[in-house]
C-alpha cells in the first residue's frame, strides 16, 4: 500500500444536459468507478467515444470539463483526499503534482509564445525550480524525447513545428515540473501512423526513464498496450475489465473486451481485376486556385466493376483531392478522367444527371455531412425522387427497402440525425449514396470518426452492400487495418504521387519501397513488445545503413 | 410536451397583448383616435385612464391607436427588410465570385451613410405616406440583414450536406430553401426580434422629427412629439409612449432569446 499514488474509489460523475425544448436534466457519465496506480506505473483507460475516460482522467485532477461535476467518491492522491482541496490547494496540486497531455496540441499551445516560455510556466509558477533549472530540465526532456536541436528548439513557436514535435513538446511540459502523475489524455490519436510511432516510442521512454507515473487515455488497444502496465476497459461510464496488459490482451475475459481485441479481423478474398475497369484516372495534375504547387502529380488508377480501391496515405498527401478531382468539385489541370467508358467533363456543374447519379460520395463526418432540419426520410427519399421520379407509396417502400439494407429497422423515417447515434448516422449516408443506384462510391475516410467496433459494423456493411448491389468503392483512408479488411487493390500515395498500386496481394507483399515499408509497419498491432521491435529493427536498418 | 422558461412565457404573453391590442384598436380604446373629449393635459381620471393630451383628446386612446400604427410599419417593415436581406444575403453566399462583390460592396456603400440621415434626405423629397415609410425604412435596413444572412449562409454553404446536394445536381432553389433556409432560421429569427424594436425606434424618431406619421394620424413617436412641452409643467404624458416601447422591446427580445436558445447550433432536432 505504501507505493499507491492514486486511489480512486466509488467515483461519481454527473452533469447537466439541455437538450432542447425540455427542461434541463442531471445525467451520470460515470458511476461506481474504482482505480489504483502504483507509483511509476502506466494504467491504461480505454473505451468507445462516450465511455468516460477522459472525465475520469481528469478527475484525478479533481477537474470536471464545462457543466461536469464530481458528485460522489474519493480521489485519494498521495494519501491525501483532493476531492477535500480548496481552490488554492488545487491550484498548487494541478500544474505540479498532476499533469495533463491534450490531444490536439496544436490547439492546447498559446501561438504566440515561444515554445520554452510555455514549457517551463507551470515549473516556474509552482516554484519547483529556477528558471535556469527549469529551461536545463526542458533542454533534457528535449533529449529524452528525440526533438531535433535541443538546446535551440524551445526558441521556435508553436507554428514552426510539426504537429508529432508538438505533442511531444507537450509532454516536455508535463514532464517539466516533475510530477508524480501524467494524465495522456489521446495524445497520438490526431497524428498520422507514421508520426504516431514515434511520439509513442518517445512517450514510453519519457515514462521509462523519469519514474513518473502516468493515465493513459486512448480508444485504441493496440495503443494502449504498448505502454501501459495495465488496462481499465470503460463501456457507458462503468468499468467493464480490469487487468494487466499481458492478461487482457492475450486472455480478455469480458465479452465486450474480446470484441475490442479482435476488431480489425474482417477477412476479404481479393478479386482479381476485370479488362473493363469502371474508372480510369489518366495523368492528372491539380492545384487549388491561387497556389504554385501542384497537389497531384500524373495520377494514374483504374478500378474494375464491384471490386474496392484503396487509396492509402498520410494527411496532405493528396488523397482526398484525388477525391474532388474525380467527382468535378475541383476540375484538374490536366489529365482524363474515363468513368464506364466515356469521358467525364471535368467540372462538375457541366456533367448531366446521370453521370452525376452514378457516381456518390460518402464522407468522413456524417454529422456535417447529412442536413440537420431534414428527417431520414427525406435524406434517403431526395435522391429517389430527384433521379427516378419516386413519389408517395413507391417511394415510401424504397426508402423502406434501403433501410433494410442497411440493417435499421422500422421507425427511422422520421427521425432526425441528431437522434442517431455515430454509426447510424454513417448507415444513413451510405443508404443515400446506394438510393442513386450508383455504380461507384467514393468513400472519404468514412470510419475514421467512429470507433473500432462500429467502423468495424460499418465495413462489414460495405462489403455485404457491394455483393448485392455490384458497386465498386474508392477507398479513402489514413488505416492500413481497413485497407487489409476491404481492398482489392491499393495505390499508396506521398506527397501527391502514387508511390505504389497494384492489387493487394501485390502492395503488401515485399520488397518494399521506403515509403509503403514505413506505413505498413507503422500500424499498431495488438501485440505485446510491438512497439519495441519495430523501433529496434528501424534502429538495426538505419544502422545498418 | 414542450417546455417553455418562464423569461420566454413573460416575454410572449407581454408580445402577444401588443400585438392583440393593435389588431382590435377601435373595438378596445374608449374613445375615438382624434376626438376631442376634455380640456388640455387632464390628469388620470375614471374617465380618462392616462388622462388627455395637448389638445385634450383622451392619452390611452391615442395610445392604442399609436400603438397599432407603430407596430404596423414595424411589423411590415421588418417582413420586407428580412425578405429582401435575406434573399439577397444567400444569394451572395450561395453564388459566389462576382455576384457577391457586387452585391456586399453595394451594401456597403448603403451602410457608410448613416441610416435616419439618409431617410431623412429620401422622405423630404418624397410623399410621406406609410407605404413610402414602410419602403424606405425597410429597405435601408436590409442591408443589416443581409450582411448577417451572407455570413450565416457562407457557414453553411462549405458544409458536407451542401456539397452533397451540388454533387447530386440540385439547382439552387432546392440549395437555398431546402438546404440553407432552415439551417439559418434561428439566426435570423433572434435577429428579427433585435430589428423589429430598431424599427419601432426607427418610425418613432421619425416621426418625432416630423417625417413619420402625420397628424392627426397617432403613433408613439408622434404622441411623445405633441406632449413633451408638458414635461417641463410635471405633466407625464409624454412618458408613457417611452414605458410602452420599453416594455415592447424587453418582451420582444425575450421571445427571440428563447428562440435562439433553443436552436443555436447546427446539430438540430426536433426543436426547428
Amino acid at each position: 500500500m505504501a507505493d499507491t499514488l492514486l486511489d480512486i474509489k466509488n467515483l461519481k460523475i454527473e452533469a447537466t444536459a439541455y437538450p432542447p425544448g425540455e427542461p434541463p436534466q442531471d445525467i451520470t457519465i460515470v458511476e461506481g468507478v474504482d482505480l489504483r496506480l502504483e507509483k511509476g506505473k502506466v494504467l491504461g483507460l480505454i473505451g468507445e467515444s462516450g465511455a468516460g475516460k477522459s472525465t475520469i482522467g481528469l478527475s484525478a485532477m479533481n477537474y470536471g470539463r464545462g457543466g461536469v461535476r464530481i458528485t460522489g467518491g474519493e480521489i485519494n492522491l498521495n494519501g491525501r483526499d483532493i476531492r477535500k482541496l480548496s481552490l488554492r490547494g488545487l491550484r498548487a496540486m494541478r500544474g505540479a503534482e498532476v499533469t495533463y497531455v491534450a490531444q490536439s496540441a496544436a490547439a492546447a499551445f498559446n501561438p504566440a509564445k515561444k515554445l520554452m516560455e510555455q514549457i517551463v510556466e507551470a515549473t516556474l509558477a509552482h516554484k519547483r525550480a529556477s528558471k535556469k533549472e527549469a529551461e536545463a530540465r526542458a533542454v533534457e526532456l528535449f533529449r529524452k524525447l528525440g526533438l531535433p536541436d535541443p538546446e535551440s528548439f524551445g526558441n521556435r513557436y508553436p507554428h514552426q513545428v510539426s504537429g508529432g514535435q508538438l505533442q511531444r513538446a507537450m509532454t516536455a511540459l508535463a514532464l517539466c515540473p516533475q510530477p508524480d502523475l501524467v494524465v495522456f489524455d489521446e495524445p497520438t490519436t490526431a497524428l498520422d501512423v507514421t508520426t504516431q510511432i514515434d511520439v509513442l516510442a518517445a512517450i514510453k521512454e519519457a515514462i521509462a526513464d523519469t519514474g513518473v507515473a502516468a493515465l493513459y487515455i486512448t480508444h485504441d488497444l493496440a495503443v494502449v498496450a504498448q505502454v501501459s502496465d495495465n488496462i481499465m476497459v470503460l463501456r457507458g461510464g462503468n468499468m467493464v475489465e480490469y487487468g494487466s496488459t499481458e492478461q487482457i490482451i492475450n486472455d480478455p475475459q469480458e465479452e465486450y473486451t474480446q470484441a475490442l481485441v479482435s476488431v480489425r479481423s474482417i477477412e476479404h478474398e481479393e478479386k482479381q481485376p476485370a479488362p473493363e475497369p469502371v474508372l480510369k484516372v489518366q495523368n492528372i495534375n491539380a492545384r487549388y486556385s491561387g497556389t504554385k504547387f501542384d497537389v497531384l502529380k500524373n495520377v494514374n488508377v483504374e478500378l474494375s466493376p464491384g471490386q474496392t480501391l484503396a487509396v492509402v496515405g498520410e494527411s496532405g498527401s493528396g488523397k482526398s483531392t484525388l477525391a474532388r478531382v474525380i467527382t468535378g468539385l475541383l476540375p484538374p489541370r490536366d489529365g482524363k478522367i474515363i468513368f464506364d467508358g466515356r469521358e467525364l467533363n471535368a467540372d462538375q456543374a457541366s456533367r448531366p444527371r446521370e453521370d452525376l447519379r452514378e457516381l456518390q460520395m460518402i464522407y468522413q463526418m456524417a454529422d456535417t455531412a447529412m442536413n440537420p432540419r431534414q428527417t431520414v426520410g427525406t435524406i434517403i427519399g431526395r435522391p429517389l425522387e430527384f433521379y427516378f421520379g419516386l413519389k408517395g407509396r413507391k417511394k415510401r417502400e424504397r426508402i423502406q427497402e434501403l433501410l433494410d439494407e442497411i440493417e435499421l429497422g422500422e421507425g427511422f423515417v422520421d427521425r432526425y440525425p441528431a437522434e442517431l447515434s455515430g454509426g447510424q448516422k454513417q448507415r444513413v449516408c451510405i443508404a443515400r449514396a446506394l438510393a442513386a443506384k450508383p455504380k461507384l462510391i467514393i468513400c472519404d475516410e468514412v470510419t475514421s470518426a467512429l470507433d473500432p467496433l462500429v467502423a468495424d459494423g460499418i465495413l462489414k456493411l460495405l462489403l455485404r452492400l457491394q455483393k448485392i448491389e455490384d458497386v465498386a468503392y474508392l477507398f479513402i483512408t489514413h488505416d492500413l487495418a481497413t485497407v487489409r479488411a476491404i481492398a482489392d487493390s491499393i495505390a499508396v500515395m506521398y506527397q501527391g504521387e502514387v508511390v505504389r498500386y497494384g492489387t493487394k496481394s501485390d502492395v503488401l507483399a515485399p520488397p518494399f519501397d521506403a515509403y509503403t515499408d514505413l506505413l505498413l509497419s507503422s500500424v499498431p498491432e495488438m501485440k505485446l513488445g510491438w512497439l519495441e521491435e519495430v523501433i529496434a529493427h528501424r534502429r538495426m536498418e538505419s544502422a545498418g545503413h | 410536451m414542450k417546455y417553455i422558461p418562464l423569461s420566454a412565457l413573460v416575454g410572449l404573453a407581454i408580445t402577444a397583448a401588443y400585438f392583440l391590442m393593435a389588431l382590435f384598436a377601435p373595438v378596445i380604446s374608449p374613445y375615438g383616435m382624434a376626438e376631442v373629449v376634455g380640456s388640455v393635459w387632464e390628469p388620470s381620471s375614471a374617465e380618462h385612464l392616462l388622462g388627455t393630451d395637448n389638445i385634450g383628446r383622451d392619452l390611452l386612446s391615442r395610445m392604442i391607436y399609436g400603438g397599432r400604427t407603430t407596430i404596423f410599419i414595424a411589423t411590415a417593415a421588418t417582413i420586407l427588410s428580412f425578405t429582401t436581406g435575406a434573399i439577397l444575403g444567400f444569394l451572395a453566399a450561395v453564388l459566389g465570385g462576382l455576384w457577391d462583390q457586387v452585391l456586399s460592396r453595394f451594401v456597403d456603400l448603403l451602410m457608410s451613410i448613416p441610416t435616419l440621415i439618409f431617410a431623412l434626405v429620401v422622405l423630404s423629397v418624397m410623399p410621406v405616406t406609410i407605404p413610402v415609410l414602410i419602403v424606405v425604412m425597410g429597405l435601408l435596413d436590409s442591408t443589416r440583414v443581409f450582411r448577417l444572412a451572407r455570413a450565416v449562409a457562407v457557414d453553411i454553404n462549405v458544409m458536407d450536406f451542401v456539397e452533397a446536394a451540388k454533387l447530386r445536381g440540385e439547382g439552387r432553389g432546392w440549395i437555398i430553401f431546402r438546404e440553407i433556409l432552415p439551417n439559418a432560421l434561428s439566426p435570423l429569427v433572434a435577429e428579427m426580434g433585435m430589428r423589429f424594436i430598431f424599427m419601432v425606434l426607427f418610425v418613432s424618431t421619425l416621426s418625432f422629427l416630423g417625417l413619420g406619421v402625420q397628424p392627426p394620424g397617432a403613433d408613439w413617436g408622434g404622441i411623445v412629439k405633441e406632449n413633451k412641452d408638458g414635461i417641463v409643467y410635471g405633466i407625464g404624458a409624454a412618458l408613457y409612449p417611452a414605458v410602452a416601447i420599453a416594455t415592447l422591446a424587453i418582451s420582444v427580445n425575450l421571445v427571440a432569446d428563447w428562440i435562439l436558445n433553443r436552436t443555436t447550433s447546427l446539430k438540430g432536432g426536433r426543436g426547428g
